[in-house]
């Protein structure tokens, strides 16, 4: 739209005020305006994403350890041994378990604390704040914060003291997986560190569904509550709902930070990352393997997301309209 | 609406002191140097060193390096405990330290990483450990100059075994029983690391076994390390081993604290407990895990090597040469000024007054006893798959031969392409 309306004003002009010495108008011709705006974010595209995509997949056929210029070229043993590879495949497991607990938990505690905010008289910025700034705190020092200090075996840790008022022995939380108390450890990290930002967007949603349904539903008999909330509240938040799952589940799959701090010398718990990152950039420096399994990894994402815009018609909308 | 002013004010606030803390971090990230000082005199070389936990040891490196006169050498103290990851990801790029710290491991000889010294140790190898020499030696050649031996054993604390009555114990089982016996409510028998993955190797030896043999096959897979496996993971379920403490293994402060009463560490610490604890410890070695294993330490240490692949090889050889072969006092400060060490060189270990008698003396002893180097053919990816055996089978409920199977198979790969 604007280039429109730009020449609009523009071809007039010389009539108006032939001597004044106007600024050439930016105009050429429009490949190049094309490349002039996009050209410096292709190329940074280029070099930063699909350049090492493509080195991942060359290194993915070659044995390259502790370098990334290898000689030898191994055809599919790298994906071979990815693929039967217990670590590897566990990983997928362990993503799944974890987008499972943290999904829904974050989901429902975000919702929760957006509901009673909103519904609070005074206060509602104080506690808004309050809840909004652990988003501001990163993963790595609130892992840290949550592995020496609360969670901490010791008998002096945080939670082992709560538990010693109660006579119970102190735990120690993250030292292995039986019983599997590092996913306490984990999922209320995250739910901390990630419920205010998403109780911000509930909030917002909240605030965008009119008064007026309320009030129809109130004089056809509603009871506020629990059938308010349910045919009215959840419904009026359907897409806010289904963008916030979204968010989660592609957070859930970038978890790092926390796996990696929290859980060290493991071989339970850990997501993909966290596993490809001990294969490529750990003590193995095995840069082929991890490649491949990147590149497993890159083709499902792809398929899932392929599936998911199939079955829940994501971006399909406006078109269906 | 005192509320609303209350909110603004807080917003603000919050706001500035975000800008604040991100315009501060931006400057410290400009701190950051790469080491490379350009100016100076004659070349300037970069070293890599892992944290030593010892108050003035980074300040002792960087007096040697000022010390020297032919190179500018810059030294990047690596924080955080994985030294191994920083160090093999620095070696790809050109940001690549000239010399570093580390461990004799052979894959760094097989892809060219580390520059042969043989001609700057050969003149003084006899005055040199012969197992330090052996351990860094690949077909004739001499790929590294010792700095330090260290030592890892069993400290423990007198006063708590004579209330418990308890001995200093002499197998595996006995040090089970004793950590039983000496946990109380505020403190646990005995602290392995928070992990234990350093006490892997030290257990296989102790079962009689070894982690290759001479023709660098597996030698770990046997009956008495499954046996050891077995019993460290009654241990790990007792109750009675300190777990998720604040600091790790090397670090002397679960001791100190009081937090256990026995703790896997290292000579390195000793200074600091025994100036926590004065004449209250005891050190003995990781006992015989079957009847037939003999007691075992891990003489572990860090080695000087020169990058093959880096611009100043000649200048970075020279340094090493004149630092870790030809000062000998400067050697004498780093093994026992901070840490305890034992110095790699006989002439200097015969002359360090401070390793001779008391509790530095038995260390001395248990060293040459009872101590086990590394073997230059086990490398990093071997021991971290021994490391995940651990894992698998003591830190949780799994099967301990097939925890040795999935370490067989990792090994395997990795010999397979180290030795064909």
């Amino acid at each position: 739209m604007p280039t429109l309306t730009d020449s609009g004003v523009t071809s007039p002009a010389p009539s108006e005020a032939p001597k004044a010495r106007a600024r050439r108008p930016l105009r050429g011709n429009p490949t190049a305006n094309f490349w002039l705006f996009t050209g410096p974010f292709m190329i940074g595209l280029a070099i930063f994403v699909y350049l090492p995509i493509g080195w991942s997949l060359w290194l993915s056929f070659f044995d390259a350890r502790f370098t990334v210029t290898p000689s030898e070229f191994i055809g599919f043993d790298n994906y071979r041994y990815m693929l039967t590879d217990d670590g590897f495949t566990g990983s997928l497991v362990t993503f799944t378990v974890f987008a499972a607990f943290i999904v829904p938990t974050t989901w429902a505690l975000a919702l929760g604390l957006a509901l009673m905010v909103n519904r609070l008289r005074f206060m509602r910025a104080f506690f808004r704040s309050v809840f909004f700034l652990p988003t501001a705190v990163s993963y790595v020092a609130a892992s840290l914060i949550w592995k020496m200090s609360i969670f901490s075996g010791v008998r002096f840790g945080l939670m082992n003291t709560v538990l010693g008022w109660f006579g119970v022995d102190g735990i120690a939380w993250l030292a292995g997986p039986e019983p599997p108390w590092y996913w306490l450890v984990i999922v209320t990290v995250r739910l901390w560190l990630q419920a205010g930002f998403f109780m911000i967007l509930f909030l917002a949603a909240l605030q965008n569904i009119p008064q007026e349904l309320y009030e129809a539903a109130a004089i056809d008999g509603a009871k506020p509550g629990w059938q308010t909330f349910r045919y009215i509240t959840l419904p009026q938040l359907r897409a806010t709902s289904t963008a916030v799952v979204l968010l989660l589940l592609v957070q859930a799959y970038q978890a790092f930070d926390e796996f990696y701090n929290l859980l060290s010398r493991t071989t339970w718990g850990r997501p993909p990352l966290v596993e490809l990152y001990e294969t490529a950039l750990g003590e193995n420096q095995d840069y082929g393997a991890g490649s491949a399994g990147a590149m497993i990894l890159t083709l499902l994402i792809c398929v899932v997301t392929l599936l998911q815009g199939r079955f829940m018609g994501f971006g399909r909308g406006e078109e269906a309209k | 609406m005192p509320a609303m002013s209350n909110s603004n004010w807080d917003r603000r606030t919050v706001l500035r002191a975000a800008m604040g803390l991100t315009a501060a971090g931006g400057l410290a990230a400009c701190g950051g140097n790469t080491g490379r000082n350009g100016g100076g005199s004659g070349d300037a070389l970069v070293q890599y060193f892992h944290a030593y936990g010892e108050a003035g040891t980074e300040q002792a490196v960087k007096r040697y390096a000022k010390a020297y006169d032919k190179a500018d050498v810059a030294t990047q103290w690596i924080t955080g405990d994985n030294f191994e990851n920083k160090l093999f990801s620095a070696l790809l790029t050109d940001k690549a330290p000239d010399l570093f710290e580390f461990h004799p491991q052979i894959q760094l000889v097989h892809s060219g990483q580390v520059a042969d010294l043989t001609d700057i140790v050969e003149p003084v190898k006899d005055d040199f450990n012969q197992a330090d020499i052996a351990s860094h030696t690949v077909d004739g050649k001499i790929y590294g100059v010792r700095m330090i031996d260290d030592p890892q054993f069993f400290f423990y604390r007198k006063s708590l075994f004579d209330k418990a009555g308890v001995g200093v114990p002499a197998t595996l089982d006995e040090l089970v029983e004793a950590a039983a016996r000496l946990t109380t409510d505020k403190v646990k028998g005995v602290f392995l690391g928070n992990e234990l993955h350093a006490i892997i190797r030290p257990m296989i030896w102790a079962a009689g076994a070894d982690t290759l043999d001479d023709r660098n096959r597996i030698a770990y897979h046997t009956d008495g390390v499954k046996e050891g496996l077995v019993t460290l993971r009654r241990l790990f379920t007792s109750g009675d081993l300190l777990l998720g403490a604040p600091a790790d293994f090397w670090d002397p402060s679960a001791l100190n604290q009081g937090l256990c009463a026995m703790q896997w560490c290292g000579m390195w610490a000793m200074p600091q407990m025994q100036e926590a604890l004065g004449d209250d410890l005891g050190i003995f070695p990781f006992p015989k895990v079957t009847g037939d294993g003999k007691p075992a330490v891990y003489n572990g240490g860090w080695s000087m090597f020169v990058n093959a692949k880096g611009k100043n090889v000649d200048a970075a050889k020279e340094y090493v040469k004149w630092l870790w072969i030809d000062q000998k006092e400067y050697q004498e400060d780093w093994a026992t000024s901070y840490g305890f060490h034992i110095p790699p060189r006989t002439s200097i270990a015969e002359s360090a007054d401070k390793l001779k008698s008391g509790l530095p003396g038995e260390g001395v002893r248990l060293f040459n006893e009872f101590g086990h180097f590394d073997n230059i053919g086990f490398t990093q990816a071997m021991i971290d798959a021994t490391e995940d055996v651990i894992a698998d089978c003591v830190r949780q409920d799994g099967d301990p031969e097939a925890a040795l199977d999935k370490c067989d198979r990792k090994v395997d790969r990795e010999l397979e392409k180290l030795f064909g």
